[in-house]
């Protein structure tokens, strides 16, 4: 027990320590810093005031009323944000197999996930944090929610469960890298395309939509059935940890990275 | 022009090499077209009578848009060139025997021009065997179709002349990630591509309307299922020429001066 406790330990300090390098290396270009992350609250900012306009012209949608979306829209951006702020080291795997490096990963006498994840640390993200959190404010004082103890956890249930699953997808996301070398363009679909689409309840695309969102890739479990809970529309106890168990998504995407890891075949030189 | 016209050709036979890449764009496009229909199927379920065009032109207008992606979508610049333009193995095509301006010009246009080939038939096929109201539909007129492939045609012309002054603008700033960032999600707001310009509130879009980013796919998408009057269509059909020539002669002139005032990076 204590060995495992201690090689814990030693792979979230090894973390912290490639996320203090990354943040310094960042830093040293602290003018192409601000404007990426500019650039990167503008990209979110134009999204949110596409659901603002279709707001003017429309009260509702499916019994969703502007701020109930917004809070919606900004828990998702949450989630999306924070997994891709420590995850992002995925998304640039594809290079990172072409050009040989992972040989380099798999000498060292480290997990690899750790050490993956430790190659990019994206800060830039923190502006769409910083649009994510202003819309939650926004939605949380407009929506008229009758706020108890058990809604802030499931909140937080849902920031923990979105985080996760988003990382199980950029671990899928990366694991592909090692049958195809490229980064596959479909599966932008599952993490860019449900940052997009998520700024809506996964209820509103239709039946089929929501049994796909909540059997396949648990969409539906970290937004729309926690949503329907603080919303007061479902009462039941489950809708609150259904979250956490979307949590388990992350069992496959690792069995799948595992599998992948054993059939890498060294490319570049 | 016969070398601007070969460099087209070399491009475009290139862009049909990657079919791969084109099979999974087209799915998903696909998705991401479908997703788009949902959302405003869910809309005009709330409230039909604020649709400001009907629901099969909005329809036609979301498939017109996956399957003409590469036409229009102004973050699909080519990193290539960036790249040459920050490493300096831009100075390989400054030797050659010809205009810059031009040859980024002729080039944008064939890599644009082939991966729409490639993705646009098999989304329209699909699109055109979907079941009514979610398939795309006629369009309104044999004379909207043919002005909706001449504005296809001006609209594309526009992408590649607005995305020409930020490769451009590249060469003044050296590390162009931060203005692409900026361009992207004001050309993509403006142009029509998260919503289209209708379902902005009439004061905003009559604005909207006017600037550049309004003369890409704004104006074909919506001539082909009929949602303008004819003097709305004379109005945007010379606003697209009038922009063309405008950013065109910009872009002409700034490039003229980055090359006065280049310095070539790297050795």
């Amino acid at each position: 027990m204590r060995n495992i406790g201690s090689k814990i330990y030693s792979s979230i300090r090894l973390y912290l320590h490639y996320v203090s390098i990354n943040i310094r290396c960042v830093m040293q270009y602290k003018t192409s810093f601000f404007l990426t992350a500019f650039g990167q609250f503008l990209v979110s900012f134009t999204t949110f005031l596409s659901v603002f306009f279709m707001f003017q012209r429309f009260s509702s949608v499916e019994g969703f009323t502007y701020s109930e979306v917004l809070l919606c829209f900004a828990v998702m951006l949450m989630e999306f944000s924070l997994a891709e702020m420590f995850a992002r080291g995925f998304d640039q795997f594809s290079g990172m197999v072409r050009r040989g490096e992972f040989d380099r990963v798999l000498v060292r006498p480290q997990n690899e996930i750790i050490q993956v994840l430790g190659s990019k640390f994206e800060l830039t993200r923190f502006g769409r944090m910083l649009q994510a959190v202003v819309m939650f404010v926004y939605g949380i004082l407009k929506s008229g929610i009758d706020w108890n103890f058990s809604k802030i956890l499931t909140v937080i249930f849902m920031l923990i469960g979105g985080t996760t699953v988003f990382t199980a997808l950029f671990l899928i996301y990366a694991a592909f890298c090692f049958f195809t070398l490229e980064s596959l363009e479909f599966m932008n679909i599952f993490t860019d395309g449900a940052r997009e689409f998520g700024r809506y309840p996964v209820g509103i695309y239709g039946e089929k939509m929501l049994l796909f969102a909540t059997f396949f890739v648990p969409y539906a479990l970290i937004q729309y059935y926690p949503l329907l809970y603080i919303l007061g529309r479902r009462t039941e106890r489950i809708y609150m940890f259904l979250p956490l168990l979307a949590c388990g998504f992350l069992i496959p995407a690792l069995l799948f990275w595992k599998f992948g890891v054993r059939h890498y075949k060294s490319s570049g030189s | 022009m016969k070398k601007y016209l070969s460099f087209f050709r070399l491009r475009f036979i290139m862009g049909l090499q990657y079919r791969g890449a084109a099979l999974a764009g087209i799915s998903t496009q696909f998705a991401w077209g479908f997703m788009e229909i949902m959302i405003f199927r869910a809309f005009y379920r709330a409230d039909p009578s604020s649709f400001p065009m009907s629901f099969s032109a909005t329809v036609s207008y979301l498939w017109l848009q996956q399957a003409f992606l590469a036409l229009f979508a102004v973050w699909m610049m080519e990193n290539e060139i960036f790249d040459s333009i920050i490493n300096g193995d831009i100075a390989y095509e400054l030797c050659r025997p010809a205009d810059l301006y031009s040859m980024l010009f002729s080039r944008s246009i064939a890599s644009r021009l082939s991966r729409a080939v490639l993705r646009c038939f098999p989304i329209l096929i699909v699109a055109v065997f979907l079941p009514q109201p979610y398939g795309i539909s006629a369009p309104a007129s044999p004379r909207h179709f043919i002005l909706f492939l001449i504005t296809l045609i001006l609209g594309l012309l526009m992408t590649v002349s607005l995305c020409g002054l930020v490769y451009i603008l590249a060469f003044f700033t050296i590390s162009p990630a931060g203005l692409r960032l900026m361009f992207n999600s004001a050309a993509d707001f403006f142009a029509g591509a998260l919503i289209p310009l209708p379902f902005f509130p009439e004061k905003m879009r009559e604005i909207m309307e006017l600037l550049p980013f309004a003369s890409l796919q704004n104006v074909p998408l919506r001539i082909y299922g009929g949602s303008m009057s004819s003097y709305e269509m004379q109005k945007a059909i010379f606003l697209q020429i009038f922009w063309l020539v405008v950013t065109t002669f910009a872009g002409k002139i700034l490039c003229h001066l980055a090359q006065r005032r280049m310095i070539v990076q790297g050795g």
